[in-house]
Parts: structure tokens; sequence; C-alpha cells
């Protein structure tokens, strides 16, 4: 009876693992080192860090933007390394959900359509797309500004359609880069419920932050210091001890 | 207690999603949603094609059109015409055609007609009596016979032509030409030919297979001989045949018209000159096309201008559909609809136009106005080529550009 209900209380599902990853920029800049870590399905997660430490890097690899100079990154399972363009962009469509600071709107497209753009590539057909832009808008609590184009939001509003777009293909795992970091703090603490009630929701949601606050309300942190992994509260945290001595040399 | 102390994970495979293709439909929004962003720049690379393209099909349409006006009045005119002349002896004096020469050559059997006129020497014609002689203006007087205009197919502007009663008298009926240069525009009034006064019976429309009529005063051939002085040798004998037979005919001409002298009598075909004139306006058509070329040549430069500038500009879009999940194919063939529809879109409009340009200049020229479909076809088909090769290394760089790149650009 157990066995039945595991996912939730003993055993989760592994949706994206970094196992020994750096990312040496040419030039010569170390922006990763050899960091290992999981994120399971229902996860949620701060990526922490000063200004400089490769917390930007690491999600670019999380997501499969970029490939790492060592090491593997694994998303459902899969070893992105061996995949080629075709196929790891496919992968990244169906999978990932992106939030960047910038929030990347298109200004010539309403809240509709910018949303609808994130089942472009997964070859859902034009009119349903843009039903699912229009859930996932209600969903992040826009349902009154669906005609609005980008510039006649708000700073939190724009956050709030590119979340909308990054979950509405319904992806594996969310990853953040600093959304909040072009709002004020009230918008802020209203993108970070917007992202709690997503995981309360059942979205797997990583988010790389400045904001110590913020960060300590997630349920776990991951910190990075110069490329390393220095302190992971965690699951993964067995690993953290395993590769802790590395991390604080 | 951490709530996830202790769990245990578990990797699961999922299987990999199979790749998806954009539809034509979300190529196409994509593609013109591009140009939206920018319509001004859009519009004026789309103008540079627009204007090779209307060029290219305005002169196709033109020259077709003429062609089509050519070949209607080679048809009407027919082609089975042949003139005979006196040509020159060895010694380069000219030569005379005997006087029955035209009687001669309406015995050959496939000749369905034949008439002659000839050259009044020495005669003048002038507006009035106090108009110099010398200043007649080129205008030759010539005897001519009554079925003259069956034969060369011309066709009276006012009038009437010489008649069995006329020809005997001091009638006149003049070339086109001949009568705006003596200033005549009606029948009835006098002209001075030869120091007696000739009344104008009609006034000729232009005659195309025998121009040389245009610049003539025409009299009865009784009359030449009987007033003029006229020694009743023919100048030219106008003969026509079965159209199957014109080459036979043409072999036996000189013979049968100067059996004592064929080698001096020049024959020639009138409609020939009008088949050249066919080809000539084609030569022109070339270089008016080779021309439209080159306009359109820099047309598609202007397109490549502004794709290049455009992936520059729009990296960040790039990365962000980058990490949206397309593919550097689905990048490249975004950036080569664009492409394709700013070119396809100015031919589109150039193709319009030049279709308008050479429908109103054929309606102004009262030529049978034809459009070429596969001119309009084939301007469409090189804008797209050109979008198509103009769009090819812009959207290569732009596919090649790597995701982070684009997205950290600032
Ligand atoms: N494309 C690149 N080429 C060379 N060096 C790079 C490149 N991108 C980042 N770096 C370097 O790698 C290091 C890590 O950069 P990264 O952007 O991951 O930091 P970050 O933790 O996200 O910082 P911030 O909090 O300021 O965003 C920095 O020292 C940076 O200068
Ligand atoms: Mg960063």
């Amino acid at each position: 009876m157990n066995a039945t209900n595991a996912t939730t209380s003993t055993t989760a599902t592994t949706v994206l693992e970094l196992r020994a990853v750096s990312r040496v920029y040419p030039g010569g800049v170390r922006a990763l080192d050899r960091v290992s870590l999981r994120v399971d399905a229902g996860e949620m997660l701060a990526i922490v860090g000063r200004s400089g430490s490769g917390k930007s890097t690491m999600l670019q690899l999380m997501g499969t933007l970029d490939r790492p100079s060592e090491g593997q990154v694994l998303l459902l399972g899969h070893d992105t390394a061996l995949l080629p363009d075709r196929r790891l962009s496919a992968l990244r469509a169906r999978s990932i959900g992106f939030v960047f600071q910038q929030f990347f709107l298109s200004p010539g497209l309403d809240a509709v359509e910018n949303v609808a753009q994130g089942l472009l590539y997964s070859g859902v057909a034009a009119r349903r797309r843009r039903e699912a832009a229009r859930e996932a808008l209600l969903r992040v609590g826009l349902g009154h500004r669906l005609r609005h184009r980008p510039q006649q939001l708000s700073g939190g509003e724009r956050q709030r359609v590119a979340i909308a777009r990054a979950i509405v293909a319904r992806p594996a795992v969310v990853l953040a880069d600093e959304p909040t970091g072009n709002l004020d703090s009230s918008a802020g603490s209203g993108i970070m419920t917007l992202l709690h009630e997503l995981h309360q929701g059942g979205s797997t949601i990583a988010v790389i932050t400045h904001d110590r606050t913020i960060a300590e309300q997630l349920p776990r942190v991951v910190e990075i210091l110069d490329g390393r992994l220095r302190s992971d509260s965690g699951p993964a945290r067995q690993r953290a001890t395993v590769t802790g001595g590395e991390a604080a040399r | 207690m951490s709530p996830r102390s202790g769990t245990m994970s578990v990797t699961t495979t999922v299987a990999l999603p199979q790749p998806s293709r954009l539809r034509a439909s979300d190529v196409l929004r994509v593609g013109v949603a591009g140009l939206r962003g920018r319509p001004l720049r859009a519009l004026l690379s789309g103008l540079g094609i627009a204007i090779g393209i209307a060029a290219m099909v305005a002169v196709l349409g033109i020259s077709e059109a003429g062609r089509a006006d050519l070949l209607a009045r080679i048809g009407q005119l027919g082609t089975n015409m042949l003139t005979v002349s006196p040509g020159q002896d060895v010694f380069g004096h000219p030569t005379e055609l005997p006087l029955d020469a035209a009687a001669m050559v309406r015995r050959i059997g496939p000749v369905q007609s034949a008439t002659d006129t000839g050259l009044v020497q020495g005669a003048t014609v002038r507006r009035t009596d106090r108009i110099d002689p010398l200043a007649n203006g080129g205008i030759a007087v010539v005897a001519a016979r009554t079925d003259l205009l069956g034969t060369v197919r011309g066709t009276l502007a006012q009038g009437l032509f010489l008649n069995g009663a006329t020809e005997r008298y001091p009638a006149v009926v003049l070339g086109a030409q001949a009568a705006a240069t003596l200033g005549i525009d009606r029948p009835g009034r006098q002209v001075y030919l030869s120091g007696r006064w000739f009344t104008v019976l009609g006034v000729l429309a232009p005659v195309t297979l025998a121009p040389e009529l245009d610049r003539s005063a025409l009299v009865g051939w009784p009359e030449a001989q009987s007033d003029l002085g006229f020694d009743g040798h023919p100048t030219t004998v106008y003969e026509r045949s079965t159209d199957e037979q014109v080459d036979a005919v043409r072999g036996v001409l000189a013979q049968t018209a100067d059996p004592g002298h064929p080698e001096d009598v020049n024959v020639s075909r009138p409609s020939d000159a009008l088949a050249a004139q066919l080809a000539a306006k084609s030569a022109f058509t070339s270089l008016f096309l080779g021309l439209g070329a080159v306009a359109l040549l820099v047309g598609g430069v202007g397109v490549a201008n502004t794709m290049v500038i455009s992936v520059l500009e729009r990296r960040q879009e790039i990365g962000l559909r980058r990490a949206l999940g397309a593919g550097r194919g689905q990048i490249r063939l975004q950036f080569l609809a664009e492409s394709v529809a700013l070119s396809g879109g100015g031919g589109l409009a150039g193709v319009a136009l030049g279709a308008a340009i050479s429908a109103g200049y054929a309606v102004w020229r009262h030529w049978p106005a034809s459009v070429p479909a596969q001119g309009l076809a084939a301007g469409l088909g090189s804008a797209v080529l050109i979008g198509t090769l103009a769009g090819l290394y812009p959207a290569t760089r732009a596919a090649r550009l790597s995701p982070t790149e684009a997205l950290n650009t600032v």
C-alpha cells in the first residue's frame, strides 16, 4: 500500500541532475566547478550566491541552453550530451520553462499571444495554443489582462505573463533567473507568492535569487560560491556531504 | 525533520518527445510578425524588390503586347506580297522595266493580282503655284492603276480613289504623308502639279506594306501619259499570290517581269521589314530585361542587408526562442521565411504594378492588352528565389548563435 503513493512519501522522480558539472568559458573563467545537484519532481529550490558566483551559468546548464565543459547533465533521465540539437530542443520545449529577470516579452504581441509562444515549438495547433495560453494567464491571475500588450502592463504583470509562458507547456521544471530582480519589493513578493502557489499545485521550480529572505522561505536552498556548491539543504544532502570536502577547500 | 530527509529518488527515463515541425501557417505567422516589428524598414526594402519586378514585368508585358500587335498586323496585311522594281545594269545605269511587266506577272499561275505604279520623272506637286518647285517636300508624282489599293491592301482615310473616269482627269490621290506635307486636310482642294491644277480626290491611310506610297501623289495612268509626259515604264510592280506559292513565284518573278534582263531586277518582300522589326524589338526587350534584372539584384542586396541587421538586433528574441524550444533549424526557417515574405511581398506588389503599367500602355497604344501569365509567375518566382538567397546567410547566422550568448546580449 505504501508503494502506491510512493512518489509523494518515500520515492521521488528525478527531473534534473548535474553530475560533477564544470563550465569553463573561453578565456579560462571556470564559472562552474564540479557541481553535482539533483532536482526531484515537485521540489522548489532557491539557488543563492553572490554576484559572479556562477548561478546563471548553472541555470543555463540545467536548462540545456548551454553544454558543460565537463560532467553530465541529465534531463528526465536523458544524458543531454548525447542528444542532437533537434532532439534536445524538442525536449526543452516540453520539459523546461524559463523565467528571466528581463521578461523577454514581444512588444508586438498581446498577453495571450506572448504566452502562446511557449507552445509554438511543441507541435500544438494555433487554436489550442491560445486556449492553453488563456488558461495559463488565469492561473497566474491575469484573466483580466488577456488582450494587453507588454507596454500596457506593470512590471509585476509582465513577469506574470512571462511565468504563464513558462508554465503553459506544463514543463517538468521551471527555471527562474532572478524573477524579482527588476521588480520593486511588493511586486516581487507577489511573484514569489505566485511561484509558491504553482509549487503547491505540483510544479517543480528552481529560483535564482540574491535575496536571503526570499531564499529562506523556500524548502531547499542551494548555495554557490565561486563556481562550487557550498551548501545544499535539500534531499541531496548526502551527496553534498560527499563533495562537501571539496567544496569547502 | 526535513520533509525530504530519507527520501529515496528514482530516475525514470521519460520517452523523448518527437521533434515537431513547424506548421506552414506558423512559419508564415512568425515571419510576418518579425517584419511587422519594423514596418518602415520592411516596406523600403520590399520596395526595392517591387521596383525591379515591376520593371521586368512591365517590359515583358509591353513587348509582348507590341509583338502581338505587330504579328496581328503582319497577319492582316499578309506576307504573300512581292514587289518588283528596276535595278541597275552592270555599268551602274538605272534600268527600266518593260511596259507590260505587270501583265506578264499576272500570267504566272499562282499570282492572284498584280498592279504597277510608275514614277513620273520631273513632275512636282505643290500647294500653290507660288511655292518654289524645288521645295516640294520630297513628294513623288506617281502614275497608278485603279486597282492599286486592292493589291497593297491600302485604305482611304478620306475621299475616293482613282476610277475609270477620274484616271483620265487632272485628279490626284495623296499619300498620308504627302497630304500632311502639302497641308491638305480634305478632298476637294486643288494642288499645283507640274504647271496645272489637280483636284484632290482622296487621302490614303498609311500603307504599311508600301510605305513609299505615303510620300506619293497618285495620278491616273492615262492622265500621266497624256499630260505629264510619263513614259509608261513601271517603277514598281506589286503582286500577290497564294501563301504557299510565294517562294515559287519569287523564283520566276524577275525572269517574268523582265525576260530580257532578269539580273537587273530587284524583287523584295515588304513584310520582311515588319518581321525584322520583331527581331529588333526583342533585342530591345533583352536590354531592358537586363536593366530590370540589375534593379532586382540591387533589391536583393537590400533584403539581405535588412535581414543581417534584423538578426543582429534580435539576438535576444533568438535566445528566447531557443529557450522556448526552437531548434537551430527552426530559427533558420523563421528568418528564411521572413526574408521570403519580405521579398515575396515586394514581388507581389511589383507584379501588380508591372501588370498595371503594361496594360495601361497597351490601352494607350491601342494594342491588344495581354499581360502574360508566365511573366507574372516568373516575376513572383524570382522574388521568392531572391528572398531565399538573400535570407540564407542571415538565417544561418541566426541559427548558429548560441542560446546563452543570444540571451546575454545587452
Ligand atoms: N559568456 C561568458 N564568457 C566568459 N565569462 C563569462 C561568461 N558568462 C559568464 N562569465 C563569467 O562567469 C562567472 C559566472 O557568471 P554568472 O553569470 O553565472 O554569475 P551569476 O552568479 O549569475 O552572477 P549574477 O548574480 O551577477 O547574475 C562570472 O565571473 C562571469 O564573469
Ligand atoms: Mg546571473
